[in-house]
């Protein structure tokens, strides 16, 4: 005899996902969902960004990683509030859930934060499965990481609204070809917004952070 | 990676569907759909699964996995077709401006009981 039953298996985190969405909306928060593999930068991004949006937009930081506090020690030196999730209580996680986020933005004040920064697990898998009541994402791609990635990994590249190509400051160092990756990313996601930057010199960082802006400023008025 | 995360999901979904009143039934198959764009592995999640099953109505039950082909279609010509590489444009038009019609899916169908 069949039973059926007709639902979706992450439905308890996209209704997670929601309630959160709803909870930022009423707090006026928006919320950006960072992604990358381990090591492309994402924590040197965001504190050159997040120095760059202070004080005309008060951020706060989630920042998800298996183990260690490493990321938010980086990351408190821009003095806005941080909380470190750590994903090995739930079994080394490879993301960050929505009701995990839901948690965790218990512990920041919302009535002062324009702009809550996830910094997700370092993976390019599955994080972006997961919706956490984002309203935009991030995907942060290193130049060393090698130009195919947007080809293995489509589905981040489709579910983010932005890359960041990091590290161009190595670009005299490597074979690597340029054109080949704006390719493969257009090919994946065609029109997405795309900045080529290099947090350690900060070039390039105008543009993204006019982007960011924007976006924030969009949802606050 | 998160496979076993998601038997966890589906055990607990498939287990709650059971009609009240037939709580000791055994329950044969599962029926599920896999988007091709799903971070899901089959393989994976049916070995997570049989682990997780264990001690559940769902202990011994058979995880039926239809994989869902990604589907598109093209908002400037209308075009539906399935993309079966990495390449996301109209093949016909060459837009990039299309809607994915299917290939997420992480959906429970419905489960099969041993008829009383």
């Amino acid at each position: 005899m069949e039973i059926k039953v007709v639902r979706k298996v992450l439905d308890v985190n996209n209704t997670m996902a929601q309630q959160n969405r709803n909870l930022f909306a009423g707090k006026k928060v928006f919320v950006l969902n960072v992604m990358s593999s381990p090591g492309s930068g994402k924590t040197a991004t965001l504190v050159k960004t997040i120095r760059r949006l202070l004080p005309e937009i008060k951020c706060a930081v989630i920042v998800g990683d298996i183990c260690s506090t490493l990321d938010a020690d980086r990351l408190s030196v821009t003095g806005v509030p941080v909380v470190q999730v750590n994903t090995d209580e739930f079994g080394g996680d490879c993301h960050l859930a929505a009701h995990v986020i839901g948690n965790a933005a218990g512990s920041i004040d919302l009535d002062s934060t324009d702009l809550l920064i996830v910094e997700n697990v370092g993976n390019l898998v599955c994080p972006a499965e997961f919706d956490i009541g984002e309203d935009a994402r991030v995907v942060v791609l290193s130049v060393t990481e090698g130009e195919d990635k947007p080809i293995k990994y489509p589905l981040m590249f489709r579910v983010c609204d932005a890359a960041l190509l990091n590290k161009i400051d190595l670009l005299p160092h490597l074979e690597y070809d340029r054109n080949a990756v704006v390719k493969n990313i257009m090919q994946i996601h065609p029109g997405m917004s795309l900045f080529e930057i290099s947090a350690k010199t900060e070039e390039g960082f105008d543009p993204w952070i006019m982007w960011l802006k924007e976006k924030v400023k969009k949802k606050l008025s | 990676m998160h496979e076993m995360g998601i038997a966890m999901q589906i055990v607990e979904i498939a287990a709650a569907s059971i009609p009240k009143g037939m709580e000791n039934i055994k329950v044969e198959k599962v029926n599920l759909k896999v988007g091709k764009l799903s971070a899901v592995v089959p393989e994976s999640l049916r070995f997570c699964f049989d682990i997780v099953a264990k001690d559940t109505p769902l202990s011994g039950a058979q995880l039926m996995i239809e994989e869902v082909p990604v589907v598109a279609t093209c908002n400037e010509c209308s075009s539906e077709w399935t993309i079966t590489g990495p390449v996301f444009t109209c093949i016909k038009c060459g837009s990039g401006s299309i809607r994915i019609v299917s290939g997420r899916e992480l959906d429970i169908v419905s489960i099969e009981i041993a008829d009383p």
